[in-house]
């Protein structure tokens, strides 16, 4: 019987917690086989403030998880022939490579190999007219605004061809988040790159480890309701897949967290819409007759993934300047508190009226109206008496003179407002907007180097 | 049988996700019995009622009975998506919490307490 081959998520995410793989890389030790640590730290935005970095010092732009994540991962992932798969090369994965190097010979491995895959940044090959023509979904490319990043959403294939060129570290920019796991199985498998079925099954295990935690009860728990144990030391998922292409979710023994069937649910479906149609690049995943199966205590196994034939184009993101979003906050708290903010609202907006008529100001009172909004009609400011008001004001737009007068007239309430306002706080940040672009294939072409390798 | 109405939240768990404007709702039911008055109450009619303050051009229901779910997917209630809301939750990652507040009717004898799980359920609010 052929081996299972064991994928560990070490990071869901670029702000994920930089101590959660050691647990991971301890279980993976104690295992025989193909073993990988997976680090998923690319968020769509996160690229594109990797570009606007690179664009300020090129020698940067990659993934700031990097740093935080790799140091102390390295080292023992080398010691134990567990190899590395990370997108962390951001907008820049060779600068990337050569750093990863670098804490690779810091930690007493000069030799590892390390290759850096390439081909995902567009915005070379295509200009911004060829971008814009192949706009869907909507029009923010019209007028052509000013191109922060433009990457296009590569696949497995690359990454794999890497591991089979022996890569002990795989450094990627913008790959599909799913590939990042499919790409070890089909390496360590010998899956065919038609053999839907089994491509569905793998791109299914990368979907469910690709947000760390939220499989292992991450962004479950309810007291009460749906309980928890030990979620301040939580276990990051491990996937045991079989060559058939079934696997069993679980997680590192002697970690907080649960797995089971409804934990695994809730992330099957997570950002999902056509469950019968998830595209990637690699192959569309038909989810439709998925089944969980308890397979012991925290050990969920899933089958019944099925496959059709990968879409002709590659979707690609596009992130444009939009100006800037500011925000303000305020309290008010005790008697009449809920008079006070109303009355803090009214001079603001009606100042605002006054000096920047054509800016769009939103008022919320939090933990009364501001995460449904209009949806919760009844908790409006108007409708009850709390002990204490935090209000909240945002403005965006282009023009950053009218954005920065709203946060002063925030600030402005502490002398001149109502009575008892305190704690303000207040932020800008620069908007992107973004936009999908369906490319053709034949217009890319992924590059795999090794660092140090002559070109 | 007797019908008694309570919060979906009684019945079913859900999780959020964003993908520009779009939200999509997964709703799982707590227990496999409550599916079928799940699925003739939470019509994607019903569910663009309930959400009908933030103007959806569109719901659609995807049924996944092997896995006693549910998925919505919510046209342009993001107001505008993370990248342009002025809101908090541009992500939309409550509106989980915000489905789960509609009221279904139920047969009163499946939430007997026929489990553990669910006299626990009953004992809550």
């Amino acid at each position: 019987m052929e081996p299972l081959v064991r994928i560990g998520c070490g990071a869901g995410f670029a702000g994920d917690r930089a101590d959660a793989s050691a647990a991971i890389i301890a279980e993976l030790a104690r295992c025989s086989g193909p073993r990988f640590l997976m680090l998923e730290t690319l968020a769509e935005r996160t690229l594109a403030l990797c570009q606007l970095e690179r664009r300020r010092d090129p020698s940067r732009g990659y993934s700031p998880a990097l740093e935080r994540l790799l140091p102390h991962a390295l080292g023992p992932c080398l010691a134990n022939g567990i190899r590395i798969i990370g997108n962390f090369g951001g907008a820049n994965p060779s600068a990337a490579g050569a750093r990863v190097a670098e804490l690779a010979r810091n930690a007493g491995f000069p030799d590892a190999r390390i290759a850096v895959i390439e081909g995902d940044d567009l915005s070379e090959a295509f200009s911004g007219g060829e971008l814009r023509a192949r706009e869907v979904g909507g029009a923010v490319l019209a007028g052509a605004p000013a191109v922060i990043a433009a990457n296009v959403y590569l696949g497995a294939q690359p990454i794999a061809q890497a591991l089979d060129a022996g890569a002990d570290i795989v450094i990627t920019g913008r790959v599909a988040d799913p590939a990042l796991v499919l790409a070890p199985l089909v390496h360590a498998l010998g899956w065919d790159w038609s053999d839907w079925q089994r491509l569905a099954a793998g791109t299914l295990a990368g979907h469910l480890l690709e947000c760390g935690a939220q499989v292992t009860g991450g962004y479950f728990a309810d007291p009460g309701v749906k309980d928890v144990p030990g979620l301040a030391e939580i276990g990051y998922p491990i996937a045991e897949v079989a060559s058939d292409g079934s696997f069993v979710v679980t997680k590192p023994r002697g970690t907080g967290g649960t797995v089971d069937r409804r934990t695994v649910t809730e992330q099957i479906l997570y950002e999902v819409h056509d469950p019968c149609v998830y595209l990637t690049p690699d192959v569309t995943l038909d989810i439709g007759a998925v089944e969980l199966a308890d397979a012991g205590r925290d050990r969920v196994r899933v089958s019944g993934a099925r496959g059709h034939r990968r879409p002709d184009t590659l979707k690609a993101t596009i992130f444009v300047e939009r100006g800037v979003l500011g925000e303000a906050e305020i309290s008010y708290a005790g008697p009449n508190a809920r008079a006070r903010a109303k009355l803090a609202a009214d001079v603001v907006t009606t100042r605002m009226r006054q000096r920047a008529p054509e800016l769009a100001v939103r008022v919320d009172a939090i933990g009364l109206d501001s995460t449904f909004a209009a949806l919760a009609g009844d908790r409006s400011l108007a409708a009850c008496s709390p002990p204490e008001v935090r209000l909240r004001f945002a403005a965006q737009s282009a023009e950053r003179a009218g954005v920065e007068l709203l946060l002063d007239e925030v600030e402005a309430l502490y002398c001149a407002g109502p009575a008892g306002g305190c704690g303000v706080r207040r932020q800008l940040t620069p908007r992107l907007a973004s936009a999908s672009c369906l490319v053709e294939r034949e217009r890319i072409t992924p590059r795999v180097t090794f660092v140090g390798a002559a070109a | 049988m007797t019908g008694i109405e309570v919060p979906l939240y009684r019945l079913a768990h859900a999780r959020s996700g964003d993908k520009g404007n779009r939200s999509n709702i997964a709703l799982i039911c707590r227990d496999r019995v409550f599916y079928p008055a799940i699925a003739a109450q939470m019509t994607a009619e019903r569910v663009a009622q309930h959400f009908a303050a933030r103007r959806p051009s569109l719901v659609i229901r995807y049924d996944l009975p092997k896995l006693a779910a549910f998925n919505f997917v919510l046209d342009d209630v993001l107001e505008g998506g993370v990248n342009a809301s002025l809101g908090l939750d541009g992500h939309g990652k409550a509106l989980s919490f915000f489905l789960l507040t509609a009221t279904v009717t139920v047969d009163a004898d499946l939430l007997a307490p026929s489990s553990a799980a669910s006299a626990d359920l009953l004992a809550r609010e």
